[in-house]
């Protein structure tokens, strides 16, 4: 018994010690303005010097949080709780918090430095006008590769995939509108398809490549990569650009059937209750310097031209990250499928995943 | 130890069952009544007696099956020697202190350690055999699974096994019982309810193991964890997430039945 | 007592081996001067100066140890309360009942518990943060405390109870000199097992916590996108240190002084 009471005691001590050094340290972290703003990132998705400039500059205080997932971004959203001021969801996920009235429109003469984004990404569909959104980072959907171990494969074609030689050799990530989508493309389809028999064709198609395909995973493939662990991989491209940067074997290629065009982009979600420091935010990532740095930090493609010009040459005008206009009119960017057709993708995603063994 | 004493001491359980497992379970059972669109229907109960999910149950059954076996036959012999060190609640807390250390680092130390460079392959180069990829196979994902959950089963066994007292089997010894006959009748039945708790704690959990399906076995093992972290993350159907939850709900149900001691309160024997 | 044989020696060290090796396997890399874990490039401290210059990752491991001590705590005192009170049920389907009820959190997956916590405690009103990720870790840790107490509760004698019953002791007694002193192992497996619960928790806190509070496995579960950073292997290795060297030294301190007072 006198061990136990001990154990409570000793328990509680500790728990109180750490509390008053927590304080201590979070207070030592200057949380000296009463002005906050509250970001709702993906991990390791921004430079985090960054973010103590825009404290400097403009004495607001930046809690940081992140996501794994925009469905996850979204539940959490959508309950409140949190007072969350900028968010930075995909383009098909902003059709949904639109729908779901979960956004602030965005008052354009806050961000004079809109100006910088290329047109090109300016007045997409998922939000027309950009009443909502701008730009944080694009890329696409192709196939990261070691040239050395896939024989005369150049994947310019998505049916490279089913080559016999690839035999369990082949990664794909655990996303059904990825995988599908290739399905879909790889037969010339849109991977927008709402055709229950482009569909069901794709979906047999991919049962085919069962046999190529070693593993169905997320993040994890990066370090497979760089490692030499995986030689053929489905990815985005701005994970492709991660791996390259390791590992200078590898080649990445958008096949020329078609393929996916994303965009992460910032928001302010209705949850927000600090709009005038968002927009101060989002006029500051899109500076040019502030934009070049980001993008030299997080190595994905940016939409800021003003950036671009700031930057390595070699890399902007590398064409497997910044495709040419040409190149870009095979993409497709995602739609919101509606929650029926999203359901029957990930059934026969689960149907596919059940049918390697 | 009956009356008030003891019922003020249910008070706190019994408002935490209220407030955190009948108010979700209630909320589970809501949501897996309602379709994609909010409204009332039974189509995700008949959903789930499809083929796709029938075979993730019985898939679901048979790797948790496997965990188990292969924890428990790690496990025992584990506790037993543990029981017999010098200092062993010291060599106890040694076993647990590595499930602090966060998971998802510790699976990425495996897939290093099992990967194609890994030391494993390195060892078995030495030993002049090919070096063969070990992730995303079936043996990795028990493996695994099997690491996690061994200081869950060690830890009640070794309780059960620490009181035992040590009379009881020399006598059973010197009674001419066999080595084996001496465990089979004495020792064994005397740790049972050890033995029990620690398959409930890594049977339970494994039906429903996700993030090392996809790290370890590449989705190359679904269970209805994983259908029902897909359901709540990607499709955002939560109600046919929900109704997968409600028959690992049933599942555990009737596993508890089974394995539920029927005596009334202490031992009797 | 036996003594070990050498092949239960050897046994038993396979299986310290197994257990510690992704743990050294982390470690070792956090030595090194590439930026992930596979390469070995060169030998540094880097990133164990990096862990002492980062104040928020520190602020976030305090929190974590904080979180993960107090839920144990208050979940040991709930479960083990709770699995008593459960003995005392007399109604077997009754008790079964119960039983089936405390190991549903056990069955259902993170993201349904993270889920419906979430809704739960928007609903009632409680702020997310610091106080909401307690909650929620005590309340899924509960399950595993009962299920580590009960078992000793089972082979409890209940003469022992009738006995000192009968000679005049009082139910606070029974409670504090009989019950609580042979079940003191259970208590303690299902404390250190709900540490376990409430350090490897991810989805349920993701969902459950918010204005900035962070524990070390969200912030390891965000970094995946990108590549964990070594910092996080040298803060883990850090921990492990410190905490093998408070067990350790608990150990001998608490022993030594149990032996001088005589008790066992």
């Amino acid at each position: 018994m006198k061990s136990l009471i001990q154990a409570t005691i000793a328990i509680i001590v500790v728990t109180a010690l750490l509390m008053y050094a927590g304080n201590a340290m979070s207070a030592g972290s200057g949380k000296s303005g009463k002005d906050t703003l509250t970001i709702f990132n993906w991990g390791e998705y921004i430079d985090p010097d960054l973010l103590k400039q825009f404290e400097k500059e403009t004495g607001i205080h930046v809690i940081y949080e992140t996501f794994d997932s925009n469905e996850a971004m979204m539940t959490k959203v959508q309950q409140g709780g949190t007072a969350y001021d900028i968010a930075i969801p995909s383009e098909y996920m902003i059709e949904k918090m639109k729908e779901e009235d979960l956004l602030i429109p965005l008052d354009h003469s806050k961000i004079p430095n809109m100006k910088n984004i290329d047109p090109y990404f300016l007045d997409l569909p998922f939000d027309d006008n950009n009443k909502y959104s701008v730009p944080y980072f694009w890329g696409t959907v192709g196939i990261v590769y070691n040239p050395s171990l896939v024989g005369d494969l150049d994947f310019s074609s998505w049916e490279d995939l089913w080559d016999p030689s690839l035999k369990r050799t082949v990664f794909l990530v655990d996303g059904a509108r990825e995988v599908i989508g290739m399905g879909l493309n790889s037969l010339g389809y849109s991977l927008n398809s709402l055709d229950n028999n482009e569909l069901r064709s794709a979906t047999d198609k991919l049962i085919k490549l069962a046999p190529n395909v070693k593993a169905i995973i997320g993040d994890e493939i990066t370090p497979l990569m760089i490692n030499n662990e995986a030689t053929v991989a489905l990815t985005w491209s701005g994970q492709a650009a991660d791996m390259m940067y390791e590992n200078e074997d590898l080649d990445f290629a958008v096949p020329e059937e078609g393929s996916n065009l994303w965009f992460d982009n910032m928001v302010i979600p209705k949850t927000s209750k600090n709009i005038d420091g968002a927009h101060a935010f989002i006029n500051f990532m899109l500076d040019a310097d502030s934009g070049a740095q980001n993008a030299d930090f997080v190595g994905y493609s940016t939409p800021n031209i003003a950036a671009m010009a700031l930057m390595d040459e070699e890399v902007v005008t590398d064409e497997r990250y910044y495709p040419t206009e040409e190149q870009r009119d095979t993409l497709e960017v995602y739609k919101n499928l509606g929650p029926d057709y999203l359901g029957k993708y990930n059934e026969l995603f689960l149907e596919f995943k059940m049918s390697i063994r | 130890m009956q009356t008030k004493a003891s019922k003020s001491a249910l008070f706190p359980y019994v408002l935490w069952i209220a407030f955190f497992v009948i108010a979700p379970i209630a909320l589970v059972v809501y949501y897996s009544l309602l379709d994609l669109h909010g409204n009332f229907t039974l189509e995700n109960y008949k959903a789930f007696f499809t083929s796709v999910y029938l075979k993730m149950t019985l898939s679901s059954f048979w790797y948790a099956f496997l965990i188990t076996f292969f924890t428990l036959l790690i496990s025992y012999p584990t506790a037993y020697f543990l029981t017999k060190t010098k200092h062993k609640q010291l060599w106890l807390l040694l076993i647990i202190i590595p499930s602090w250390i966060n998971l998802l680092l510790k699976t990425y130390a495996f897939i290093g350690i099992f990967g194609l460079y890994g030391p494993i392959n390195a060892f078995i180069e030495v030993l002049g055999f090919d070096p063969k990829q070990m992730l995303f196979t079936d043996i990795s994902f028990v493996f695994v699974s099997v690491y996690i959950f061994i200081p869950f089963m060690i830890l009640p066994i070794f309780n059960s096994l620490d009181r035992l007292n040590p009379t009881l089997v020399y006598a059973a010894r010197d009674l001419g019982a066999s080595a084996f006959t001496t465990f089979r009748r004495v020792v064994l039945p005397l740790t049972m309810d050890g033995v029990k708790a620690g398959i409930q704690v890594v049977f339970i959990p494994a039906l429903s193991l996700f993030m090392i399906t996809r790290l370890i076995a590449g989705n190359r093992v679904i269970t209805l964890g994983t259908a029902i972290e897909q359901q709540f993350l990607v499709t955002q159907n939560w109600g046919m997430g929900s109704t997968i939850a409600v028959f690992l709900i049933l599942f555990m149900v009737i596993i508890m039945l089974i394995t539920g001691q029927k005596n009334k309160g202490g031992r009797v024997r | 007592m036996t003594k070990l044989t050498t092949s239960a020696k050897v046994y038993l060290a396979i299986v310290f081996i197994v257990l510690y090796a992704p743990i050294f396997y982390l470690i070792f890399y956090s030595f090194n001067s590439g930026g992930s874990m596979n390469n070995f490039e060169s030998f540094t401290f880097d990133h164990y100066k990096a862990v002492f210059e980062d104040t928020r990752l520190l602020v976030i491991l305090i929190n974590t140890v904080i979180v993960a001590l107090l839920s144990a705590l208050i979940s040991t005192i709930i479960g083990t309360l709770g699995a008593i009170g459960i003995m005392t049920v007399k109604d077997s389907k009754m008790r079964n009942t119960l039983l089936s009820l405390n190991n549903v959190l056990i069955v259902s997956p993170d993201v349904i518990i993270g889920a419906s916590f979430l809704i739960l405690f928007t609903m009632v009103g409680i702020k997310l943060g610091f106080a909401s990720v307690l909650l929620a870790h005590v309340a899924f840790s509960v399950p595993i405390v009962v299920l580590m107490v009960l078992p000793k509760l089972l082979e409890m004698n209940k003469s022992l109870i009738d006995a000192a019953l009968d000679l005049g002791a009082t139910r606070k007694d029974v409670m504090m000199r009989v019950i609580l002193p042979y079940i003191k192992p259970g208590i303690f497996a299902g404390f250190f097992l709900a540490l376990t619960y409430s350090l490897d928790d991810f989805a349920v806190t993701f969902f459950v916590t918010g204005n900035g509070f962070s524990t070390l496995s969200v912030e390891i579960y965000s970094m995946a996108r990108a590549g964990i950073s070594l910092t996080v292997n040298a803060i883990s290795g850090l921990v492990f240190f410190v905490t093998v060297l408070i067990v350790i030294g608990y150990y001998f301190v608490t022993s030594r002084t149990s032996k001088r007072t005589g008790g066992h």
